[in-house]
C-alpha cells in the first residue's frame, strides 16, 4: 500500500521553480528519508501535502486523499516543523491537551495520550512547566509529542534533528525509531547519519527534482564500488607493496594504490577478485589484519549523485 | 466544535498573558476617573499656583460634564487598545508559525480567524461593562442618579466602536506578516475614519456617530442611530470577509 504518492509536484515562486515535476511515492508503514542539500525544495514539498502550500501543478495524495481536494486528510497526519513554535504561555500538557481537542479527543483520552506522550518524550518531568523555558531539544521532543496525539497513519517531519546538539539528536531519533511499523514517516534531512540510522528508504531531491528513490540497502548496493582493501602486519610493508606490483598485471585488477600496510583495489570483475585475492595474498605469504569488499556510506552515494546531478545539468 | 476550543484558547491566552487585565484596568481606571475629574477640576484649579483666577471662569460641573468626560476618556484609551491588541493577533501566529503548526490540524482557517475576533470582541465587553459600572457608581455618587438605560446604550455603542476596530485591525493583521505595519494602517484607519465623521451628511452614518447617539439622552438631543449602526455592522462583517478569504489562500 502507498502512504504518499506524488506526480509531477511543480512549485514556482515567480521565475524559481523550488519544484519541477517531482514524482514519488512512500509505502505504508516505512520510514522514508527525504535527502536533499539546502533549497533543494524539501520543506516546500512538505509544506504542500501538509496544505500550508498550494502547488502550481501536479498532484499529491497523502493516505489515499488527494491533498487540494481534501478537507479530512488533516485529521490522518501529524507534522513536525524545523523550528516548532508553541503558545510558550502554555505547560506542555495544556498544550497537548489544546491539540486533543482539535483532534475531537474525549476528556479522558486527551489527559491519557497527553500523559503518555510526555512519558515518551521525556518531558513528564517537566509537565507542569511553561514552555517558555524549554530548551530546544525540549521544544522538538514537545513538537515530535504534539505530532503523534492522534495516532497520525503519516507522520512529516521537516528536519527534526537538524538543530540539535548529539544528545539531543539522540533522543528525538530513538523517538522517531520507535514508530517503525506504527505509521509512516516523511522524514527530510540533510544529516545523512541521521538517514543511516533510521530510515528504510531513501529519496534524494536536487534542484526541485527527484534524483533516485530506493530501499536504504539497494541504494548502497547499487552504488557499491568494485573495490577491496587488505590490511596487512606492521612490519610487511615492503612484501605489500611487492605482491601490488605483481597483482596490478592481473587481467581483474583495474587500479591499485598502497598506503602503509593498506592496499586499495579497485577491479573490473568482482568475482574473479574473490577468488583471487586471498589465495594469492597467502600464496605470497602475507599475513592479513583486514580483508574487505568497500561498502559506500549513504554519504558517498549522496555526493555522486548530487554532484552528477548538477554535472548533467 | 473547533470554533469552541480555538475560542477557549483564545480567551484563556488574553487572561494568561494579562490583556485581559490590563484592558480592564485602563479602562476602569478611567470609568472611574471621569466623573472624579469632571467634579473637581474648578478644585484642582484653585490649587495650582497661579491659575486660582481661572477656577472662577469655570463652570460648575455637572452630570453632563461627567458624561462627556468619560464619553472622551474610554472611547479615545477604547479604541487605542483595540488597535494595540488586535495588531499582532493573526501577524504574529503567522510570522512565530504556531499558526502554520495548528492549521495542518482539524481547524479551518475560518474558526481560528473568527475566534480571535470574538475573544477580542468578549474581552472588550467584560472591560466596557466593568469601565460602564464604575463610571456609573461614581458619577452616582458624585453627580446623582443617571438614566440606566441610556447609560447602557452608551456604553454599548462605545464597545461597537471599538469592535469596529478590533475587525479593521485583525483584517491588516491578516494580510501582512508585522504587527507594527498592522498597527500603522489601522492608525491611518482611525483617520481616515474620523476625517470622514467631520464631512455633512456621510459623517451622520459613521460608528462615532452611534456615540454620539449613546450620549444625545444626556444632551437632550435626539440623534438617529441607523445609518452608523448599519455603517458599524457592514465594516465588521465586510473586514471578516475580507480577512477570511485573504487567509483562505495564504501559504503559511
Amino acid at each position: 500500500m502507498t502512504a504518499i504518492r506524488i506526480e509531477g509536484l511543480q512549485k514556482f515562486y515567480g521565475s524559481v521553480h523550488a519544484l519541477d515535476g517531482l514524482t514519488l511515492s512512500v509505502d505504508e508503514g516505512t520510514i522514508f528519508g527525504f535527502l536533499g542539500p539546502n533549497g533543494a525544495g524539501k520543506t516546500t514539498t512538505i509544506r504542500m501535502l501538509t496544505g500550508l502550500a498550494h502547488p502550481s501543478g501536479g498532484k499529491a495524495w497523502v493516505a489515499g486523499e488527494e491533498i487540494s481536494q481534501s478537507h479530512t486528510v488533516a485529521a490522518r497526519i501529524g507534522y513536525l516543523p524545523e523550528e516548532p513554535a508553541f503558545y510558550t504561555w502554555m505547560t506542555p500538557l495544556e498544550f497537548l491537551d489544546h491539540v486533543g481537542r482539535l483532534f475531537g479527543l474525549v476528556s479522558t483520552e486527551r489527559k491519557q495520550r497527553a500523559l503518555e506522550l510526555l512519558e515518551r518524550a521525556g518531558l513528564a518531568q517537566a509537565r507542569k512547566r511553561r514552555i517558555a523555558g524549554f530548551s530546544r531539544g525540549m521544544r522538538q521532543r514537545l513538537g515530535l509529542a504534539q505530532a503523534l496525539v492522534n495516532r497520525p497513519e503519516v507522520l512529516f517531519l521537516d528536519e527534526p534533528v537538524s538543530a540539535l546538539d548529539p544528545a539531543g539528536r539522540k533522543d528525538v531519533l530513538e523517538m522517531i525509531e520507535g514508530l517503525r511499523g506504527q505509521c509512516t514517516v516523511f522524514m527530510s534531512t540533510h544529516i545523512l547519519a541521521d538517514v543511516e540510522r533510521v530510515c528504510d528508504t531513501v529519496g534524494i531531491i536536487n534542484q526541485g527534482k527527484l534524483v533516485v528513490e530506493a530501499n536504504q540497502q539497494e541504494l548502497l548496493g547499487c552504488y557499491t564500488l568494485p573495490a577491496f582493501e587488505l590490511e596487512v602486519d606492521p612490519d610487511q610493508e615492503e612484501a605489500l607493496r611487492a605482491w601490488t606490483d605483481t597483482l596490478i598485471t592481473s587481467a581483474w585488477v583495474r587500479s591499485a594504490a598502497v598506503d602503509g600496510t593498506v592496499v586499495r583495489l579497485v577491479v573490473k570483475n568482482v568475482q574473479a577478485a574473490r577468488s583471487a585475492l586471498l589465495s594469492q595474498a597467502l600464496l605470497a605469504g602475507l599475513s592479513l589484519r583486514r580483508y574487505e569488499i568497500v561498502k559506500p556510506s549513504l554519504e558517498d552515494v549522496f555526493l555522486r549523485l548530487v554532484n552528477g546531478n548538477e554535472a548533467k545539468q | 466544535m473547533n470554533l469552541l476550543t480555538s475560542l477557549r484558547k483564545e480567551l484563556l491566552e488574553q487572561w494568561r498573558t494579562s490583556r485581559l487585565l490590563i484592558v480592564v484596568i485602563v479602562l476602569v481606571v478611567f470609568g472611574l476617573s471621569s466623573p472624579l475629574v469632571a467634579k473637581y477640576t474648578p478644585e484642582m484649579l484653585r490649587l495650582i499656583p497661579g491659575a486660582e483666577q481661572f477656577a472662577g471662569l469655570v463652570p460648575k460641573p455637572t452630570l453632563l460634564d461627567a458624561v462627556n468626560q468619560y464619553i472622551k476618556n474610554v472611547a479615545q484609551f477604547g479604541i487605542l487598545l483595540a488597535l494595540l491588541l488586535s495588531m499582532g493577533a493573526m501577524a504574529v501566529e503567522k510570522d512565530k508559525g504556531t499558526a502554520a503548526l495548528m492549521l495542518v490540524k482539524p481547524l479551518p482557517r475560518g474558526s481560528f480567524l473568527v475566534a480571535k475576533f470574538l475573544a477580542l470582541a468578549l474581552s472588550f465587553l467584560v472591560a466596557v461593562a466593568l469601565a460602564g459600572l464604575a463610571g456609573y457608581l461614581y458619577t452616582l455618587v458624585l453627580f446623582g442618579p443617571l438614566d440606566g438605560s441610556a447609560w447602557l446604550n452608551l456604553n454599548a455603542a462605545m464597545w461597537l466602536e471599538m469592535v469596529v476596530y478590533v475587525a479593521i485591525t485583525l483584517l491588516f493583521s491578516t494580510l501582512l506578516r508585522s504587527q507594527a505595519a498592522a498597527a500603522g494602517l489601522g492608525l491611518g484607519a482611525i483617520l481616515v475614519i474620523s476625517l470622514i465623521e467631520g464631512i455633512p451628511g456621510i459623517g451622520q452614518a459613521m460608528p462615532g456617530r452611534l456615540v454620539a447617539w449613546g450620549a444625545a439622552p444626556f444632551m437632550g438631543a435626539i440623534v438617529n442611530p441607523w445609518p452608523a449602526l448599519v455603517t458599524c455592522l457592514a465594516i465588521i462583517l465586510t473586514c471578516l470577509l475580507a480577512a477570511w478569504l485573504a487567509f483562505k489562500n495564504q501559504e503559511l
